[in-house]
């Protein structure tokens, strides 16, 4: 960590004060704590002035001590001593924090950094020159089990690859940051095991048998009818002939039938995946991941471009 | 193993309904009335029976800390403080706690408040579990609106729940740090004594617990003491959530029972070692405090607190961080010291300074640009800081360097002869000692 | 009373020692940095780290922890702590190589060195060697305004300066900001800090980081001789050495006097020094035509010799802020030989009169009493102002004991929150009528503490009766609400087996108890300053006098012959005709009385410059010239004389208390009062006297406060 301090007096703001959402919400935050210890309020209202603005100005450091009458300088002491408050102006699109402690560092947060070093800036905290992107390595985020990770904004993407890191980016960049599903990107069931869970697979069933019985049939039911996979259409069929989609290696026959079931026929589709579809169609039949595991957009990228010969030059082998 | 029926955290994995519904049909809120009825002694003496210990770290009977509360008010109003700021590094299971099953500490906030005469609780969040934090809001909402909790709720102990949230500083995490920064300061640890069950948040007494401690004990309550100290060994009971991370093939979070043989717990639920049981070079068993283990000697470890400290280590957090023999352990040792130099609040000599000398000692070996006697003088600095300073992060700083020195000193020895032997050739010098 | 063993020595201490203070109480010493016994405890510096037998297993901070911490040994004997072992000293020798890693090897260039607690306790308690082969950290300076010179780098992080800003200065302007090896002391904005007691950090500091800035590079404290004396910087009489090199004073820092100032000093007291020599008078000067000119003593005791046979008993003299007890007592009986009572000591139009009591012009209470008081009332003072060390103690003991504190008068910071009731003379009649609110607070405290302000009762433009009105309004107040408690009377208020003396006149000057303590006031016919100067003005005063006096407007004085006896070249020396060089508060040995009433004496540290003389020396040359010789050739004649006639004055560093049931009956309502606002004596704290008109410090000062003010317009 270097030396925390206030930004230039340049990009400082002359004045901030709480849009009426956050007001009011301040307001009832700093209700919340015993009388005389609003002080206390002084970390979540940072935070909401961080979410409001992107970064902690001082104007806004002086307005909260204002508002909770403590000296500026503790509220400065405060300001300074936690990291996660951003003293400069981040990426007004997105600030991407690089988790690079060691849990992640073992499952390549360093190819991470590499990647935000290349497409955003070559020191953290430094604007790209839009302005837009920004990037820092922070200290264990938590999520260790779905290493390497960064966080944007409230969310976490796990599970990372350099490449899909940078899809992530490029979303965000093109102002659809919101198109990626936050989570593990792999297609793991949050920090359950990539290759499905270990446990828990029926367990509403038999705690309840323990300790409550009489509840024993509903929960079943509802169980039962969450984890069915729905196999509706999801995806508007396109028109032409229909890809032999058994082509892309972990497609057999059943799983083609299902695919054209939710409306998937082409090649060219699958290669258009977005993470978004991949989750939804990781869930509709639970695949648990095996469509990033397999690959199944790089593949079906080659052979919508070149069929079986582009699938070659990339492979190195033939589709199956 | 740990049967499914005997688990405690059944949403582990989000597959159900993290809301009230669907924490109910867990069995959350079910019979909550009637352990509140049995009062304080009741359930401080059940949890003590059931052989709980804190499960954030330190291990510490959590029914015994209980009981440090003052017996009778003496006007102050006691809180419950629950430490949901973890961020020790490999550690990732209160995470689950909080957003796929709020309900169940919400519970267990209700009881263990009973026992310590509290009617406050707050419930520190770090900072960066923002999602996890709105999740948690949301759900103390819910049992805000169905009388759950609150004042004059229907279990008859009145509760309110705070649910604060620091801003990145791992140090929060050590409870007076959070006390400091639940009244708006900088999170730097207090002197002890006193103790926070004398004087704690806002100089009131205040007892702290771990998510998961809390979180576990309304199923010790309904299920009874004696179950959960029918799992795992004597002094060493219960069920315990493991996060497991690094070069496994499949890495993931999972409850376990306490003394699991490490091997057995890592093929099954993590799909074993990347490249094999031949490919395990060491393992950090419970978060990057703990010292290092050799593969060797890890492999048929018991998990557990007694297990662990018999190979040299400590359960910690139960976050198992596990490293092949692609790892460069000392870089991996290297990037803790980053992290704890980082982390350091600044308020006390040995850690402010000793953190950082280390850090950059650390860097050098990762090169081997260092002297075969630095690491001796670097394994005395660490003796410097453990048990010098007012918090035990000075500790936590040292004991990662003090197992890589103890188990991997030959390896540092290379490092350092290669990059001796190599600076004779002529441009063969490392890029870093050229500039 | 609780037992413990230090080092196998037995010892008793009371229950709410610390390991440390029960160390001290054995004769082991424990070597600290961050520990102040006079700040909150923070335990960050490690250095007095102990070894406990009882507590944990390992080493305590021993300023921390309390003997009560620690459990008897299974047998019931007492617990044990040890300063001395191998993990006491291992400890310690880790600390002090911490402490040493980043700090930068400049000793040779450090205004600390030879005084600095790193460099004493590295020799006792460290190693001999380093073996830090890293990069030492370097931080950059802050400006912290005209009087503290940083060099951050230097700064072990004990945060004294913090804690002495936050808590005994009550100004939050100092932080430590960042954490970990980042973490930096640093003020909010980059100046002066806002308060007059800023100066102390430089002694806070254990390490060379907050320096003098106008001391800096100047001297080493080795070759300076130190002389321990009294600050007349304001009426307190703060205890404090000069440290003099050769015929200069170097710097100015405080001594221990738990009764006054404890171990600060205000500012103006610490770096007035640069003021001594500017702009002084350091020969006789006599005016001839227009023009003053230099002269010879003769020639100048010539001239006022024959002014005033001339003038017989037309004659007058007025003393000044800073004039000593000797002085004014040789002036007032040569005056008494020429057939004059015309001397006076005090402000224009004060209502001060020796006549009333002395309990009606000291500061009762006195200030170490301030922290038994359980509620003050403020009448026209700005405390913080007129006397820094005294407001200190306000907020100590407000701090300590969250007592109800009111003000009438102006409304200013005074670093802790007090009830404003107003600023008019009809609150405070209605104070002395006991129709306010206050007063119920002030009939509960069963040691209520009155403060009224020197120029409270002192209005120039006014009459001296709304003076007397004013002084009989605040002693009913204090009367009312049983500020005056005499032993016998006191049963029925409370167990408390003193008597309370709840009324204190704060006064703003060094010079002026001591001046009423010996008559220096108008007396057989003679009038006061204002009256003096009048009859000057109509010709009728022929030789006026002034005696270090310069608060006086000098243009009114008409055609007399005006003598100035004083140290530095103001408005009386541009007034003067004849001026009589003499010396400075620290070149005498004087006597004052503070505003407590206790009795001082300076300590000559160094002589007065060129031809400059002490002041009674020059008095007693001119008595032989005027042919009314004072009866006494040196000091220890003169204050056996003054002793004889004032016993008090021979009790140094005692009070001679007042009488309270005198004091009492002074207390009255006047049927009819003007109302007027009152306003503090001080308009400017850096510039209230000679001396610190002439010193550039003080004018740094001023522009840093004039930043302040402006940046909080």
């Amino acid at each position: 960590m270097s030396v925390r301090r206030l930004a230039d007096d340049s990009v400082q703001p002359a004045k901030f004060a709480f849009n009426r959402e956050n007001a009011a919400w301040a307001k009832k935050r700093i209700a919340l704590y015993p009388k005389g210890r609003q002080q206390s309020a002084i970390i979540p209202l940072l935070m909401r002035a961080q979410e409001q603005t992107g970064w902690v100005s001082k104007a806004a450091i002086e307005k909260i001590s204002d508002m909770l009458k403590m000296p500026y300088i503790r509220a400065l002491e405060v300001a300074t001593f936690y990291t996660q408050f951003q003293l400069q102006p981040v990426g007004t699109k997105a600030h991407i924090q690089v988790c690079g402690t060691t849990p992640c560092m073992l499952r390549g947060a360093e190819g991470l950094r590499t990647v935000c070093q290349n497409k955003i800036a070559k020191h953290a905290h430094e604007l790209n020159d839009g302005g837009t992107l920004s990037w820092e390595e922070v200290e264990c985020a938590g999520a260790c089990v779905n290493a390497p990770m960064v966080t944007i904004g409230f969310d976490t993407y796990e599970d990372l690859t350099p490449e899909r890191l940078e899809e992530i980016i490029e979303a965000f960049e093109a102002d659809k940051g919101e198109t990626i599903a936050p989570g593990p990107q792999n297609g793991r069931q949050y920090s359950a095991a990539l290759s499905g869970q270990t446990n828990l697979l029926d367990i509403q069933i038999k705690t309840l048998k323990r300790k409550a019985p009489a509840k024993k049939a509903a929960p079943k039911t509802a169980q039962k009818a969450k984890a069915k996979p729905k196999t509706a259409a999801l995806f508007a069929t396109p028109k032409g002939k229909n890809d032999d989609l058994k082509l892309i290696s972990g497609v057999g026959p059943v799983l083609e039938k299902k695919l054209n079931k939710l409306g998937i026929t082409q090649f060219d589709q699958v290669a258009k995946f977005k993470k978004a579809d991949v989750k939804m169609v990781d869930a509709s039949l639970s695949f648990k991941g095996r469509i990033d595991r397999e690959n199944w957009i790089k593949q079906a990228k080659a052979l919508a471009k070149g069929g079986e010969k582009e699938y070659i030059r990339v492979f190195g082998k033939k589709p199956v | 193993m740990l049967t499914d029926e005997n688990r405690i955290f059944t949403n582990l994995y989000g597959q159900g309904d993290w809301g009230l519904q669907g924490a109910k049909k867990r069995g959350s809120w079910s019979g909550t009335k009637s352990l509140v009825n049995k009062g304080r002694d009741w359930i401080t003496d059940e949890v003590k029976a059931s052989g709980l210990r804190g499960r954030g770290g330190a291990g510490f009977p959590t029914g015994l800390k209980w009981s440090f509360m003052p017996k009778v008010s003496d006007g102050r109003p006691h809180y419950l403080l629950v430490n949901a700021d973890e961020s020790e590094p490999g550690t990732c299971k209160d995470r689950e706690i909080l957003r796929h099953d709020p309900h169940i500490l919400i519970e267990g906030c209700l009881l263990a408040a009973r026992a310590m005469d509290a009617n406050l609780a707050f419930i520190y969040v770090r900072g960066e579990f923002m999602r996890e934090r709105q999740r948690l809001e949301a759900a103390v909402e819910q049992a805000y609106e169905a009388k759950l909790i609150g004042k004059n709720n229907i279990h008859g102990w009145d509760l309110d729940i705070i649910v604060h949230h620091g801003a990145g500083a791992y140090i929060c995490g050590e409870e007076t740090a959070m006390m400091e920064s639940i009244e708006g300061k900088k999170g730097q640890p207090r002197l002890k004594p006193p103790f926070p069950a004398g004087i704690g948040i806002y100089g009131n007494p205040t007892t702290v617990n771990n998510v998961e401690s809390i979180a576990s004990v309304p199923q010790i309550l309904k299920r009874g003491a004696s179950w959960f100290s029918g799992i795992g060994r004597a002094n060493n009971t219960g069920t315990k959530l493991f996060c497991v991370s690094g070069h496994v093939n499949n890495p993931s979070t999972f409850e376990e029972e306490m003394g699991v043989p490490f091997n057995e717990m890592i093929e099954k639920h993590c799909g074993g070692i990347r490249g094999g049981w031949d490919n395990l070079l060491a393992v950090i068993p419970g978060g990057s405090s703990v010292p290092c283990v050799p593969g060797e000697k890890i492999q048929d470890a018991i998990m557990d607190f007694d297990g662990l400290q018999a190979v040299g280590s400590s359960l910690g957090t139960a976050a198992v961080i596990v490293m092949d023999n692609s790892t460069d352990i000392i870089k991996a040792i290297w990037r803790l010291s980053a992290f704890y130099k980082h982390e350091s609040c600044g308020q006390c000599t040995p850690c402010r300074e000793g953190t950082g000398w280390m850090m950059r000692v650390m860097e050098r070996m990762v090169e081997g640009r260092a002297e075969k006697r630095e690491i001796d003088m670097l394994f005395d600095v660490t003796k410097q800081i453990e048990g010098h300073t007012i918090c035990a992060l000075g500790d936590a700083a040292a004991w990662p360097i003090q197992g890589l020195i103890k188990n991997f000193r030959p390896v540092i020895e290379q490092r350092i002869d290669e990059y001796t032997y190599n600076s004779d050739k002529d441009g063969a010098v490392p890029s870093k000692a050229a500039e | 009373m609780a037992q413990i063993k230090v080092d196998g020595k037995l010892v008793e201490v009371p229950d709410h020692f610390t390991l440390m203070q029960a160390a001290e109480a054995a004769g082991s010493e424990i070597p600290r940095f961050c520990y102040h016994e006079r700040l909150s405890v923070a335990g960050n510096c490690r250095m007095c780290l102990v070894e406990v037998k009882g507590g944990p297993p390992k080493p305590q901070a021993s300023c921390a922890m309390g003997v009560k911490d620690l459990r008897p040994a299974p047998d019931g004997s007492p617990p044990e702590m040890f300063t001395n072992t191998p993990m006491v000293k291992k400890a310690r020798e880790g600390v002090m190589e911490f402490l040493l890693i980043n700090h930068p090897l400049d000793c040779p260039i450090c205004d600390q060195a030879g005084e600095c607690d790193l460099q004493d306790q590295a020799m006792a308690f460290g190693l001999d060697g380093s073996r830090f082969a890293e990069n030492k950290r370097s931080v950059d300076e802050k400006n912290l305004g005209p009087l503290i010179k940083t060099r951050m780098s230097r700064c072990i992080h004990c945060t004294r300066c913090v804690r002495f800003t936050t808590e005994i200065a009550g100004v939050s302007e100092l932080g430590l900001l960042g954490r970990g090896e980042d973490a930096q002391i640093t003020p909010y904005i980059e100046r002066a800090l806002s308060s007059e007691l800023q100066g102390n950090v430089i002694d806070l500091c254990p390490v060379g980081a907050l320096t003098s800035k106008p001391y800096s590079a100047s001297a080493r404290p080795w070759e300076l001789v130190k002389t321990e004396s009294i600050d007349v910087m304001d009426a307190l009489g703060s205890a404090i050495r000069l440290d003099a090199r050769g015929s200069e004073i170097m710097r100015i820092v405080p001594l221990l006097n738990e009764d006054i100032n404890e171990e600060w000093i205000s500012d103006k007291t610490r770096f007035i020094w640069d003021g001594l020599k500017s702009q002084r008078l350091d020969r006789p000067y006599v005016k001839k035509g227009k023009k003053i000119v230099e002269a010879s003593w003769d020639e100048a005791l010539n001239a006022v010799a024959r002014k005033v046979k001339k003038a017989g008993n037309k004659v007058g003299a007025i003393a000044g802020d800073l004039a000593g007890v000797e002085e004014m007592y040789a002036l007032k009986n040569m005056l008494n030989s020429l057939g004059s009572g015309n001397t006076d000591c005090r402000p224009a139009m004060s209502a001060i009169d020796p006549e009333l009591d002395r309990s009606a012009y000291i500061f009762n209470p006195t200030i170490a009493g301030i922290e038994e008081a359980d509620a003050i009332l403020i009448i026209g003072a700005n405390p913080r102002l007129e006397a820094a060390m005294l407001n200190a103690r306000i907020r100590k003991a407000w701090r300590a004991n969250d007592l109800p504190i009111a003000m009438v008068g102006e409304k200013v910071d005074l670093t802790y929150d007090y009830d404003y009731l107003g600023d008019d003379v009809d609150t405070l009649k209605a104070l002395a009528t006991g129709s306010h609110k206050f007063n119920k607070i002030l009939k509960k405290a069963k040691k209520p503490l009155v403060i009224l302000g020197e120029a409270a009762i002192s209005h120039s433009s006014e009459s001296k009766k709304l003076g007397r009105d004013i002084l009989g309004m605040a002693l009913m107040i204090a009367n009312n609400a049983g500020a005056f408690s005499e032993k016998s009377a006191f049963s029925e208020k409370s167990a408390l087996s003193e008597s309370w003396n709840g009324f204190g006149l704060l006064h703003n000057a060094a010079g002026r108890v001591g001046g009423l303590d010996i008559g220096f006031v108008p007396h057989d016919g003679g009038v006061c300053s204002a009256d003096q100067i009048k009859l000057a003005a109509k010709g009728e005063l022929e030789v006026l006098f002034l005696l270090g006096a310069d608060e006086f407007d000098m243009s009114a004085m008409g055609d007399a012959f005006v003598v100035y006896i004083g140290s530095h070249g103001d408005a009386g020396a541009h007034r003067a005709d004849v001026i009589l060089p003499a010396a400075a508060y620290t070149e005498k040995s004087a006597t004052f009385v503070n505003t407590e009433g206790r009795v001082q004496i300076t300590n000559r540290a160094i002589f007065p410059p060129n031809e400059a003389k002490e002041d009674w020396a020059i008095i007693r040359a001119l008595s032989a010239k005027v042919g009314a010789t004072l009866d006494f050739d040196n000091l220890t004649q003169l204050r056996a004389a003054l002793y004889q006639e004032y016993p008090h004055l021979a009790e140094v560093n005692e009070i001679l208390a007042g009488n309270i049931s005198a004091v009492k009956k002074k207390a009255k309502i006047a049927a009819k009062t003007k109302n007027i606002q009152f306003k503090s004596a001080i308009k400017n704290y850096y510039l209230t006297n000679p001396i610190a008109r002439a010193s550039k410090v003080m004018g740094q000062c001023v522009q840093a406060a004039d930043e302040i003010k402006q940046a909080a317009e």
